[in-house]
């Protein structure tokens, strides 16, 4: 954490109410975001219980698993969720525009040009906390080998149609949350926490019902008061008045409210199973729905909050302008987007298990790289950011105190106009550093020539001298506006605004042999997990 | 009321703090820290799910059926491939009265598995829930493992079953810390036994870590190297011994009976410094009435240990933003240059917002 964000989280605490940690939103919303509120049981590995999935904030659709041990009640679970998940994500593989990706030609080896398929928007995946993104990518797993009675007729206990596509999915979505600064997949808690500094420590902002409580307390209330109840206050049974966001359950909720009405559920099915006429069974089918009905309650009473403080949260987002370089980012999302459908269309298999090596090296320089632009990025679009790189002595920002025109020594002198520029701030700048200011949005590059003390002697002003190198057009004169002028404020930066990556990789065929060599000659698609009698999911 | 005894967690969480001078006397006079908590009204909230409770045992009674023939199994192929394969398994009767003798009768099984294993190689034993005791700050503690193995070399190993998934051959990596600092504790107690032995049997530091396969109930395995744990967890222990001296600090006729009222309790609770960080609130019962002591005193430290470490000499979060507003400090300090120059940053880019972030807010209620 910088000084920077320490401080606010210190203001927070005095003032009771958490403090802006970003004056601008990081990160792109969608307009049409489909939210999960998922919970699962404990003790099973992700299990699901129930869960409030939808796009309209007035009426998510509840799904209960009323006995989550039952193989076939967690099928019917995912392929309700596969219905409300797979509509919403293909409405969006339709609307496309043309743009253009540079691919290598396999005749002649060149980079060209090539007209492809973008889709216009991307669907966007809201959870409430970090945990629910990765029960996501567990759902994903747990679907994604399954076989339906088509693909395999004689698997047993084969899965509803569309769940292992629903797996491929979820895979994807999870698997994009790990690319920094990336918008497919959000947990509510990591975005709030991004663009606020609460009065408690990272580890309390993962509650949901806390965190909400700091941002915007209720009216007369103060942040830390609000948040404490949020955490721990209960009513006359024990339970929870916020419940926890999930997805794992209160163990007091499990014990005293959910396990009897479990059991209420079972006896009633072997009460039903074990009918002897029809007007009996019609009695116990009634006594089996009202027990079905309870858990379904059970499960609405403990994800509904949830569900609209994630909504709250949303709203909260919104009120924040979006930042210039989310778009960008955005972009990319939708290319992510977009080359998983063509891989579904294509029919190529699941994701494997395991990633082999390129593709997992590539996997993480795309993350490394991307890590890179998020932070140039944000500090560009942000000044609050921008202010903590300029603490660490990465960024400088000052006024220009003289324009001195200056030619290089080559035999067509171009433009090389030494510019000084007056800060208080004490950047870290090697001899000949390279560093950039953003000229409409495009990064311009100068060079650090030299430094005075400025009249306040050390520790205050310093006059920094840079020579401009780029941007400047072609002519002998610079072009108009791209040479900062006496008077001006500019801000320059010491890391690179549009980082690149490493080297390329090879193609998976040309794996080096340190590196366990190509894979297999042909794809063997990968087996679905062993289906045992107790199977969890 | 009942002292509580110390089990391997409450041992591995005193690891994790281990300045905390108010746990290291709770936890060693032996005080149920979870009913003086509530007592104090501010409750812990740990609790476990029945359904987690359940399922927990039944993996474990599955892991060790058939007389532990498939934890055997996993044991020789995951720690131990150059030994004879176990063929049948020797499970010996720990059963017996009290935790003082359920110490001693696991001390004679293990010893007579060691000489065994020596006398006719090849033989495996298993130690279903052995007891293991382990002196702790002067008073012993009987700590309970899932298994203990001992090898046809008369080597020892901890196993641990846990009931959370190793998917892809991958399990939660805090998860798995967790249970790497229980076992750690539990190697150590059996070095302890191993050195009254002569000769004294090795206890391997590769701990069997046994676990559901992806998305069934099968059992996997895999071996978990605890040597850190162990070698944090020893030295944790010897400076626990210091909780004579601590007590000595202590005004004569303290007493934390949870019976007390509530304000000459806090007032006990008091007379012993705690060190709160936010990472106590998973690991400690007495976490929230620390942390709300904490809040009252403005100690930075509740933001957590990385903030107390950034800020110096300045601990209480009124003295940091009097330094920050320049109303307090030595502007020499450079601590406090620090904190003035991100106080103006902070308010510069504030005040540069394209739209102003600040107006939104209320005044401060205080």
């Amino acid at each position: 954490m910088s000084l920077i964000a320490t401080l606010a989280r210190l203001e927070a605490v005095s003032t009771g109410r958490a403090q802006p940690a970003a004056t601008v939103r990081h990160r792109h919303l969608s307009a049409r975001p489909l939210v999960f509120v998922p919970l699962t049981t404990a003790g099973e590995a992700g299990a699901p219980l129930g869960a409030l999935v939808g796009t309209d904030r007035d009426a998510p659709k509840l799904l209960a698993v009323p006995q989550p041990r039952d193989r076939d009640l967690r099928f019917a679970f995912l392929s309700e969720l596969a219905d409300v998940v797979l509509p919403y994500v293909d409405g969006f593989a339709d609307a496309v525009e043309a743009a253009e990706r540079a691919e290598t030609d396999p005749e002649t080896g060149k980079r060209i040009k090539v007209e492809v398929e973008l889709c216009a928007d991307a669907p966007q995946l809201i959870v409430p906390s970090r945990a629910g993104i990765d029960l996501v990518r567990l759902l994903g797993r747990s679907m994604r080998f399954r076989r339906t009675a088509e693909q395999d007729p004689e698997a047993p206990f084969p899965a509803p149609p569309r769940v292992p596509l629903l797996g491929r999915w979820l895979t994807h979505f999870g698997e994009r949350a790990r690319v920094p600064g990336s918008s497919l997949l959000l947990a509510t808690t990591d975005v709030l926490s991004r663009h606020w500094a609460t009065g408690q420590s990272t580890l309390e902002d993962q509650h949901l019902g806390a965190l909400l409580a700091w941002i915007d307390p209720p009216e007369g209330r103060l942040g830390a008061e609000a948040a404490q109840e949020a955490e721990l206050a209960r009513d006359a049974d024990g339970q929870l008045l916020c419940p926890p966001a999930g997805p794992a359950t209160d163990p007091a909720f499990d014990n005293k409210l959910l396990a009897p009405a479990i059991e209420r559920y079972d006896r009633a099915r072997t009460a039903l199973a074990a009918a002897e006429d029809g007007l009996e069974a019609d009695d116990r089918l009634g006594a089996l729905t009202a027990a079905e009905r309870e858990i379904r309650a059970l499960v609405e009473s403990r994800t509904r909050p949830t569900w609209d403080a994630v909504w709250r949260g949303l709203d909260l987002l919104r009120e924040l302008p979006e930042g210039a370089r989310v778009e960008e980012r955005w972009t990319r999302d939708r290319w992510s987007f977009t080359s998983h459908r063509d891989r579904v269309l294509a029919g190529e298999p699941p994701q494997p298990r395991r990633d082999d090596a390129v593709t997992a090296a590539n996997k993480l320089a795309v993350r490394e790289r991307e890590q890179a632009r998020l932070e140039a990025q944000e500090a560009l679009d942000d000044p609050l950011v921008m202010a903590g790189r300029r603490l660490a002595g990465e960024a400088f920002a000052g006024e220009v105190v003289d324009v001195v025109m200056a030619y290089s020594d080559s035999k067509r002198p171009s433009p090389r106009p030494l510019v000084t520029v007056r800060t208080d701030d004490g950047p870290h700048l090697g001899e000949r550093a390279r560093v950039y200011r953003s000229l409409g949005g495009k990064p311009q590059a100068a060079e650090f020539v030299g430094r005075e003390d400025g009249p306040g002697g050390d520790g205050g002003e310093t006059l920094l001298v840079l020579r401009i190198l780029d941007k400047m057009g072609r002519g002998k004169e610079p072009e108009a506006g791209s040479v900062p002028e006496k008077g001006d404020r500019v801000c320059f930066t010491l890391f690179e605004h549009e980082p690149r990556g490493g080297a390329k990789l090879p193609d998976p065929e040309e794996t080096p042999w340190t590196h366990g060599g190509p894979p297999g000659e042909e794809a063997v698609p990968e087996a679905a997990d062993p289906v045992t009698e107790e199977d969890l999911l | 009321m009942p002292a509580k005894a110390l089990d391997a967690r409450a041992l591995a969480a005193l690891a994790a703090n281990p300045g905390c001078r108010r746990r290291a006397i709770l936890d060693g006079a032996g005080v149920n820290k979870a009913a003086l908590a509530s007592a104090l009204g501010a409750p812990s909230v740990f609790g476990q799910s029945q359904f987690a409770f359940v399922r927990g045992n039944a993996f474990e009674a599955k892991v060790k059926a058939d007389g532990g023939t498939e934890l055997l199994r996993l044991a020789h192929e995951k720690l131990d491939r150059a030994a004879e394969p176990p063929a049948g398994a020797h499970v010996p009767d720990l059963t017996a009265q009290g935790p003082e003798g359920r110490t001693a009768r696991t001390e004679l099984a293990l010893r007579e598995a060691t000489e065994a294993a020596t006398a006719a190689p090849g033989a495996w034993t298993l130690l279903d829930h052995p007891m293991l005791a382990l002196d702790v700050a002067g008073s012993p503690a009987f700590l309970e493992p899932d298994a203990v193995v001992v090898h046809p070399d008369g080597s020892w190993t901890v196993v641990e079953i846990k009931s959370f998934p190793m998917l892809d051959g991958a399990a939660d990596p805090a998860k798995v810390g967790a249970a790497a600092r229980q076992a750690a504790v539990y190697v150590l107690a059996l070095e302890r036994v191993a050195a009254r032995l002569e000769p004294s049997p090795r206890v391997r530091h590769r701990i069997l870590l046994v676990c559901p396969k992806d998305f069934s109930n099968l059992p996997t395995a895999s071996a978990v190297d605890v040597r850190k744990q162990r070698a944090v967890t020893a030295r944790q222990l010897d400076r626990l011994t210091r909780i004579e001296e601590i007590a000595d600090t202590l005004p004569e006729g303290t007493c934390f009976s949870p019976e007390l009222p509530a304000e000459r309790l806090a007032a006990a609770v008091e007379s012993v410094p705690a060190t709160y960080a936010p990472e106590c609130l998973s690991a400690c019962e007495l976490a929230f009435h620390c942390r709300d002591r904490s809040r009252a005193a403005g100690a930075v430290t509740r933001l957590g240990r990385p903030v107390r470490a950034e800020l110096g000499a300045l601990t209480t979060v009124e003295e940091v933003l009097a330094a920050a507003r320049g109303e307090a400090g030595d502007p020499d300090d450079p601590t406090v240059a620090a904190l003035r120059r991100a106080a103006a940053l902070r308010a510069e880019a504030l005040a540069d917002a394209p739209v102003p972030v600040a107006a939104r807010e209320v005044a401060p209620c205080r």
